[in-house]
């Protein structure tokens, strides 16, 4: 190895990355699938939901976060830290209401998808059942809470794209929960709009447009087929106008 | 009516027998039976002992998503609650105008393969071990295994029904269970020529195997006709939905009641008046509600749902094979509705004869597979009621929406609910006949479970309700004498005796 050799070893495969680059970045790059909620590349990253955990020199560490250095060995997609992304995996499920079966964006969920991935086959651990609102006060999107994982991807959007600031968290501890900023706390009574960013980037059914429905029959929804990882990396863009 | 078994005069010193849980139906119930000393029945009751409580929790939830929630209520007749609630949120978007001719033919080719696989799935693996084994046939050998084992190609025949049935279903909400393929408004999935063509290639057989099936139902009735006849009998009206011009009507129509003297004495009834119609009685020993028709009162207003209903009440089926089948039906009953508990299991097989040529009907018409799906929306009502004949009867789903487009009111009333004091009267009827004062067998307690079996009531549907439902709770010295009772009632005061 010498100072101009940018590769890094990712499950015993050389990536090559460019100097700046964090772990998820040079993945996603080369396309390898690191599981994630919380990441986009749009923003800066969080390490809030700590799914792309991986083993860095033998160190646990956040894959969003850290940067790549030439050499670097790193532990992706292995059992030990398969087991552990799926502890926090149903950690999530039962500290909100998730019911996939009614859910509109089941088959589209990012949170179900990476589930599968991670062999979810129950919650595990007791549920909360947190007392959450639904706010339908919006003309165009609802609000519902119960899903919500509290990534603050709509936060970021809203603030950093959109422009508006509509979204925060609140609260501490389990307590936490996804605030409105209006008057009312109601959406309908902010500035938001479903062309904004934010109402396209929630990868749970937290945030979704109203009168759509089930758009796509089961079948032919993104993850429906294939596994999170075949699918890969695919996010919303916010150059991309229209695209879900 | 056999209400005179319902509550005990006197408890003290009466023997209790329990079957729990009443098995080869759909949920969970139980029935316990007093005997006294000379094992004459004092008491019998069908229990519903599930809880669930759709009603309330849907409440707050956005009115387009309710239809694919409230399916989850069954396994077996999803498709039915699927329907039902769309057809009551179609208001919600539409007003009062109607869905696209194409979503509605998709609706009702999707109901009718759920009807049909619901039936095969009663007639062939929870009814038939009954009828070609007798009631007193060893457990062991007593169920669809047996079947299979004595009578294969019957019970392959019953299977591949089953199957086709639910592979329409598959076609048209993308999974046998639980699919989306319904949605206020419409529909949401076309049908492509493919798969159009892959339920046309075996719906020949289909009806074929159902005529057939409906001669063995019949066959076996008639041979056992003396028995049968009185077995479980009960005498009530009948209510079901019919088109505008009187033929039997699972999709969409007006609801009828005809009186046990053949009378007619309720029609063209528009379903979202049903409340005019059915009041509710509840009952502290079970879960399940006693609905009856108001206007005639708690004894007259006795009736009961399902495919005998159905049967009865239509002038004509729809369909030419299922018509034949009818007039044969309608002539054992010498002018007047058939009452036979056990007549429901050749009725049911009248039902799914006509399934079965209306999807080659539907399946043979091109707007099956138009691309207009949703309609329009227009000026949306706040309120919708959505009345279809289920599998078990008549399925009745009525929501209000708050500004917000969320649930605020919900009330379903479950084909099973119709038919809860029906079941309670064969069960009574049963036990008068056939108990007093004989040793207790394993036969003898399968005649009450082959009583409910024949009205195939799915007992987790019927248990949707939440609300202050009265009950006793009754402590009873080593004698059975009464030690002390509480009573909670319908208002939710709680109270010593």
């Amino acid at each position: 190895m010498n100072g101009n050799d940018f590769t890094f070893v990712l499950d015993g495969e050389n990536i090559p990355f460019e100097p700046g680059q964090t772990i998820m970045e040079a993945a996603t790059q080369a396309g390898v699938y690191i599981p994630h909620l919380c990441y986009h590349e749009e923003y800066r990253p969080r390490g809030s939901c700590k799914l792309c955990t991986v083993k860095i020199n033998g160190h646990f560490g956040t894959a969003c976060t850290m940067p790549v250095q030439p050499g670097m060995q790193v532990d992706n997609d292995t059992d030990e830290l398969t087991a552990m992304r799926r502890r926090v995996v149903q950690m999530l499920f039962v500290e909100g209401n998730h019911y996939c079966p009614f859910c509109e964006k089941s088959g589209n969920c990012q949170l179900q998808a990476v589930a599968y991935h991670v062999g979810m086959q129950d919650s595990h651990y007791p549920h909360f059942y947190p007392l959450r609102n639904v706010d339908a006060s919006h003309p165009d999107m609802l609000l519902d809470r119960d899903r919500c994982i509290q990534c603050e991807l709509c936060v970021r959007a809203s603030r950093e794209t959109d422009g508006k600031a509509v979204f925060g968290l609140s609260g501490r501890g389990t307590r936490t929960q996804l605030v409105v900023n209006s008057e009312s706390g109601l959406l309908g009574d902010s500035d938001f709009s479903i062309t904004d960013f934010a109402a396209r980037i929630c990868p749970t059914g937290a945030l979704i447009p109203k009168r759509e429905g089930y758009p796509l029959p089961i079948g032919a929804r993104l993850y429906d087929a294939k596994d999170i990882a075949r699918v890969g990396h695919r996010q919303p863009s916010s150059k991309a106008a229209g695209e879900k | 009516m056999h209400e005179h078994l319902e509550t005990a005069s006197d408890i003290t010193g009466l023997s209790r027998v329990v079957i729990e849980p009443v098995s080869r139906v759909e949920g969970h119930g139980k029935v316990t039976l007093l005997l006294d000393d000379e094992r004459r029945v004092r008491q019998a009751r069908l229990h519903i002992v599930e809880f669930r409580g759709f009603e309330r929790f849907i409440q707050g939830r956005p009115f387009r998503e309710v239809p694919t929630l409230v399916q989850r209520l069954c396994g077996i007749c999803p498709v039915s609650h699927l329907l039902a609630a769309s057809k009551a949120c179609d208001p919600f978007v539409l007003g009062n105008a109607r869905i696209t001719p194409t979503a509605e033919k998709l609706r009702r080719l999707l109901h009718h393969g759920q009807v049909l696989q619901s039936n095969a799935l009663h007639f062939f693996h929870l009814a038939s071990p009954d009828l070609l084994f007798g009631f007193d046939d060893a457990v062991a050998h007593r169920n669809v295994i047996g079947v299979l084992a004595d009578h294969k190609e019957l019970g392959l025949r019953g299977i591949r029904i089953r199957k086709y049935g639910q592979e329409v279903i598959r076609h048209l909400t993308g999974k046998r269970v639980h699919g989306t393929g319904s949605a206020p408004g419409g529909f949401l999935k076309p049908l492509s020529a493919p798969e159009r063509d892959a339920m046309l290639r075996d719906i020949d057989q289909i009806v074929d195997w159902c005529v057939a099936s409906n001669a063995l139902a019949r066959d076996n009735y008639l041979a056992n006709e003396a028995e049968f006849r009185g077995f479980g009998e009960s005498e009530s009206a009948f209510m079901s939905l019919v088109s505008r011009d009187g033929a039997a009507e699972l999709y969409d129509g007006v609801l009828r009641v005809k009186n046990a003297a053949g009378e007619i004495i309720v029609d063209n009834h528009d379903p979202a008046r049903y409340l005019d119609l059915i009041r509710e009685e509840v009952k502290p020993w079970s879960y399940m509600k006693f609905p009856y028709l108001a206007p005639f009162g708690h004894d007259a207003g006795y009736y009961r749902v399902g495919p005998l209903a159905r049967i009865n009440n239509a002038d004509f089926m729809p369909t030419p094979l299922a018509e034949a089948a009818r007039r044969e039906f309608v002539d054992y009953g010498g002018g007047k509705p058939v009452q036979a508990a056990l007549a429901q299991h050749w009725a049911r097989m009248i039902d799914t004869l006509m399934c079965a040529e209306t999807i080659r009907e539907l399946l043979d018409d091109p707007e099956l597979l138009g691309s207009d799906l949703m309609a329009q929306p227009s000026e949306p009502a706040r309120e919708g009621v959505g009345v279809i004949e289920a599998p078990r009867g008549t399925l009745i789903h009525h929501y209000k929406i708050a500004d917000d487009e969320t649930i605020s009111y919900a009330n379903l009333i479950v084909s099973t609910t119709h038919n809860n004091r029906g079941m309670n009267d064969s069960v009574r009827a049963v036990a008068d006949k056939y108990f007093d004062g004989r040793e207790i067998s394993e036969g003898l307690l399968n005649r009450i479970e082959v009583a409910i079996r024949a009205y195939d009531p799915c007992l987790s549907c019927a248990t949707h309700a939440l609300g202050q439902m009265p009950l006793i709770i009754e402590a009873l010295n080593p004698d059975g004498s009464l030690q002390s009772r509480l009573l909670r009632h319908d208002d939710g005061r709680i109270a010593q005796e």
